[in-house]
């Protein structure tokens, strides 16, 4: 547990001495400005219309604020997999790794103990980005979405899912492979949703089943729609009239899925650590 | 005493790696002894990084079995007994060499004070108390190989493993990275030393294996009786008679003038060869012994065959 400890740390240390955390701080807050200079021309627009109802009105900021919010969560998954993408590999092509586990160590506290660091920078991120997306709408719009306490960790657990596959394929493939087997599987996951949508919509089941496939073999996406549609009121959700409500919604079971999903991604890692040659 | 004490330092029986197809360990049976510094020799490619690997626990043998002070490889109770200094040490550059030194004795279980004392020991041991506050990438190659040095040493091991600990240091650097070796063995440290300098190793350890296609082919004990040595001579004309009597001795090699060469197992075959010359008639003019070289003993066991790696 101690050692899990030191490795965690170094991993928080690194962040902070090699500007991961200001470069994220910087990239962040130039993300935040331009989402609030959007947000306000936008807010400028939607004032003028007095003819807008309320529920109207309510139905345009959330959308606004769900696009922030999408736009973040793209952010966070690419952070997510960029942190940790050659924290192993990297260590074990350098050789760094050699004088690490020569130590009176587990290679499960090496694996975990990186887990555990990069999580930890990645929840800091997260929450400068997505509580920096909320606090633009609520000071500009005086809005904030139903039920974040939902949505949000939902977003947190997309973003999980991700660090855990780079993690875990850091153990066995070089960087570069490991970034594209990543980023691969997040694009495929993208695709088999909006099949999965337009097959709903269409009613074409083979469609559909595709895209619940896909959704299993990564869900990120899948848990992005379940937190949009978790964050919009009902008569969003029933009109489908913005990109960010989703026909086809996925089950809670894909909650589950991810966490399993997580385990067994962070299992066989451990599994192909613990033997490789260093 | 700690557990298993009595037994050797490193023990492997028949310890064989193979990659794929590809065999890095054939066959590889060596004791050492606990308190020796042990050179490990061999041309690159031979299998000597692999084997350190494998005593390590870095590397799972194929086959064969083997003890590290008395426990079976990769034990990690073990481990918190060892140090290693891997070849060309690179560790994470953006730490200063006092939080590399922290970081590393917290694996060892080390902390507080204790561990604040331990690191300003090594650091003034290893000359880095100066640039103890510098982040290790402005180091020189020589100081990252020192600061590494003082890694390998924070838990007071009982067996160190060094892979090439003087590449990259100058001439200074090799006579503190020398003594430190020396200190070690009057401490009762155990060394595992791999090294390409023979230099180095002629100074510092007490016996060395030769390593060849991933099989210890020789050992040779440096300490104590000297082991082998080239005694020139300068003789008057020898009949076969005298010539035979002399190869019985060693190997012989005439030179130019009635000089030859010879190469003898021990000193006391000295006075012999005088006695047999003289018991012939032959006229002695000349005779000089000289141990043989680390090098000269390395292309002999490696063989004319043998390619620069």
């Amino acid at each position: 547990m101690r050692n899990l400890i030191t490795i965690a740390h170094l991993t928080l240390h690194e962040a902070v001495r090699r500007r991961v955390l200001t470069a994220a701080l910087i990239v962040g807050t130039a993300f935040l400005a331009l989402f609030g200079v959007g947000m306000h021309f936008m807010l400028r627009e939607l004032n003028k219309s007095h003819d807008l109802t309320l529920i109207e009105r309510r139905v345009m900021l959330n959308a606004l604020t769900l696009a922030g919010l999408f736009a973040a969560s793209r952010l966070i998954v690419i952070t997510a997999v960029l942190l940790p993408v050659d924290t192993l590999s990297g260590e074990i092509g350098s050789g760094v790794i050699q004088t690490l586990a020569a130590k009176p160590v587990r290679r499960s506290e090496i694996v975990l103990g990186k887990w555990i660091g990069h999580w930890l920078v990645l929840l800091v991120y997260f929450v400068l980005i997505v509580g920096g997306v909320l606090a633009v709408a609520r000071a500009l719009g005086h809005f904030t979405p139903p039920h974040i306490e939902r949505g949000l960790p939902l977003l947190m657990l997309e973003a999980t899912v991700l660090l855990s596959v780079a993690i875990a394929g850091g153990t066995r493939l070089s960087t570069i492979t490991n970034g594209m087997t990543a980023f691969g599987l997040y694009g495929f996951a993208f695709i088999g949703n909006w099949i999965e949508q337009i097959g709903t919509f269409t009613d074409n089941v083979a469609a559909r089943n595709v895209g619940t496939v896909s959704s299993l073999i990564m869900p990120s996406e899948s848990l992005w729609n379940l937190a949009a549609y978790q964050m919009q009121p009902t008569i969003m959700r029933e009109l489908t009239a913005t990109p960010f409500s989703p026909v086809a919604v996925p089950s809670v079971a894909i909650v589950w899925w991810s966490v399993g999903y997580i385990v067994v991604a962070l299992w066989l890692g451990l599994r192909v650590f613990r033997r490789r040659a260093l | 005493m700690a557990a298993g004490a009595m037994t050797a330092a490193i023990e492997t029986k028949g310890l064989r790696k193979q990659f794929g197809e590809k065999v890095a360990v054939e066959d590889l049976s060596l004791t050492v002894p606990r308190g020796e510094v042990f050179g490990f020799l061999g041309p690159n490619g031979a299998g000597k990084t692999t084997s350190l690997k494998m005593l390590l626990g870095l590397v799972e043998a194929t086959a064969g079995s083997a003890t590290v002070l008395g426990a079976p490889l990769g034990d990690r109770a073990t481990r918190a007994r060892m140090g290693f200094l891997p070849e060309h040490f690179r560790f994470q550059d953006w730490l200063t060499g006092r939080e590399l030194l922290r970081f590393h004795g917290r694996l060892y279980g080390l902390g507080g004070a204790a561990l604040e004392a331990r690191a300003d020991e090594l650091l003034t041991r290893v000359d880095l108390l100066d640039a103890a506050h510098r982040a290790v990438k402005t180091y020189s190659k020589g100081m990252m190989q020192r600061i590494g040095l003082a890694q390998a040493l924070l838990a007071k091991p009982e067996l160190v493993f060094l892979d090439e600990p003087t590449s990259g240091l100058d001439p200074l650097g090799r006579l503190l990275v020398r003594d430190i070796i020396h200190e070690l063995k009057a401490d009762g440290t155990t060394v595992f030393l791999n090294s390409h300098l023979l230099g180095e190793v002629e100074a510092t350890c007490d016996r060395v294996v030769f390593v060849k296609a991933g099989r210890a082919v020789h050992e040779l004990l440096l300490s104590g009786d000297v082991a082998g040595l080239d005694v020139d001579l300068r003789t008057g004309p020898l009949d076969d008679g005298a010539r035979a009597a002399l190869a019985e001795l060693g190997a012989v090699q005439p030179g130019l003038d009635g000089t030859m060469r010879m190469r003898v197992a021990a000193l006391d075959v000295l006075p012999e060869i005088a006695r047999r010359l003289v018991a012939r008639g032959v006229a002695l003019y000349e005779m000089k012994a000289a141990r043989k070289s680390l090098e000269a003993w390395f292309l002999e066991v490696m063989g004319e065959e043998q390619r620069p790696g």
